[in-house]
């Protein structure tokens, strides 16, 4: 596996807290370099939870925490671990936090808990964590790591959570299981496509040609 | 008669990619030709019968609440839960490595198909996702957990290869260049969930 270095220049001082490069790390992966549309990673959760926003929101809220504290982590051990065995270490790390996750949310949300059922745990095998641990954390220091976790986190958020609008609002007429539809009169029949699993491969594919049609990425 | 029942539930109507997602990334990612496309569903087919019965081995006589009173009487009430993650996923890891090792030792030409895919699998959704599911769902026996998980990769075989029988074809078409590659996928794999819905009317 190739692991990409954050280009080292040569820091005569410390580097700023934000400096451009730094800035980049967290701003790449919201579009250019997006995890879910351009890397093609991640995707089965994102399609699983997105029927209602409020889950989303938790699932989204989960991997962003997962993926910075793994990268943390990962990255601060990152010269300690043997590189035939990593995948394992990576796997164990990413299931303690994982861990933290599923155990805080079955004693502060139990509802949501049982509605995110299996997909919490599912968090482990999230190639977006995986692969950021894998080609970042592996070869970078940890703030960096840090941020790139975040970067990460959030273009993974806001992929899932445009998906989850769109379903909830043409699925169930409802924004946050507050029914629009029905509050401003409108006469509204639930597109009971968009709830199945079918609509969330038509609108993410919607998105993404949006999206590509703006950065002109082609693939091939 | 059940379990067989079980099994056809699993492939065609709970179908794990088109009905719930699991292993997306692998799905996409290895669906460019048919021939790989067979080599990674066969591997996901046999590591997952062999995975989701060892787990709801683990998870029955270990880490369900009062499991591990075949040990000692001693341990009653006692849930080890929580490390159901950990558990699994070490299972599921220690398991991949030891049926390549078992493969490459018994069947070297099976290992020259299925090898470069064996050590993907161990972080391919669907394997995870299908030991959490038969937690889940709480089957009471093993020979049900082992119907469930080869129903289950049978039908993610089936989905695999479609897909990549199409994109094979669709390769030729004038696809808008922005739909290129994920986007088409993803279109071509709703339009494969709508006929598999077609499934969701047999009652078994």
């Amino acid at each position: 596996m190739s692991t990409e270095v954050a280009e080292e220049k040569v820091v005569k001082k410390s580097e700023a807290l934000l400096s451009k490069r730094r800035k980049k790390l967290v701003a790449d992966p919201l579009n250019e370099d997006n995890p879910i549309t351009i890397q093609v990673l991640g995707i089965c959760s994102a399609l699983a939870v997105t029927v209602k926003m409020e889950p989303t929101i938790i699932m989204a809220l989960g991997v962003t925490f997962t993926i910075v504290f793994s990268n943390l982590l990962i990255s601060l051990i990152r010269n300690f671990i043997p590189n035939r065995i990593r995948i394992i270490v990576q796997l164990a790390v990413v299931a303690l936090f994982v861990t933290l996750v599923s155990e805080f949310l079955k004693a502060y949300n139990y509802p949501m808990y049982k509605v995110l059922g299996a997909f919490v745990g599912l968090i482990i095998t999230n190639c977006i964590v995986m692969g950021r641990l894998e080609a970042f954390a592996m070869g970078n220091k940890p703030y960096d790591s840090i941020l790139d976790g975040f970067g990460s986190g959030l273009g993974y958020a806001w992929i899932i959570l445009a998906v989850s609008f769109f379903r909830e609002f043409l699925g169930s007429g409802s924004i946050l299981n507050f029914k629009v539809f029905q509050a401003l009169g409108i006469p509204y029949v639930n597109n009971g496509l968009m709830v199945d699993s079918i609509g969330a491969f038509m609108i993410l594919a919607i998105i993404i040609w949006v999206q590509r049609t703006k950065t002109g990425y082609v693939e091939q | 008669m059940d379990l067989v029942n079980l099994g056809i539930k699993s492939i065609f109507i709970d179908n794990m990619i088109f009905a719930y997602f699991l292993g997306m990334c692998s799905y996409l990612a290895v669906s460019k030709k048919v021939s790989t496309a067979i080599g990674l569903g066969a591997a996901v087919v046999f590591v997952l019968t062999i995975i989701v019965p060892a787990n709801w081995m683990v998870q029955q006589y270990i880490l369900k609440e009062s499991a591990l009173t075949w040990l000692s009487p001693q341990f009653e009430g006692m849930n080890l839960e929580f490390l159901q993650f950990i558990m699994f996923i070490a299972i599921i890891a220690a398991m991949v490595q030891l049926v390549e090792m078992i493969v490459e030792k018994v069947s070297p030409a099976l290992y020259g198909t299925l090898g470069i895919f064996l050590p993907l699998i161990a972080v391919n959704c669907a394997i995870l996702g299908g030991s959490l599911f038969m937690q889940e769902r709480e089957y009471q026996s093993l020979a049900q957990a082992t119907s469930f998980g080869l129903g289950s990769g049978v039908g993610w075989f089936l989905a695999i290869v479609g897909i990549a029988a199409i994109r094979e074809k669709i390769r030729y078409s004038n696809v808008p260049g922005p739909l290129r590659g994920l986007g088409i996928t993803f279109i071509i794999t709703g339009l494969m969930g709508i006929a598999f819905m077609s499934f969701l009317g047999i009652k078994l």
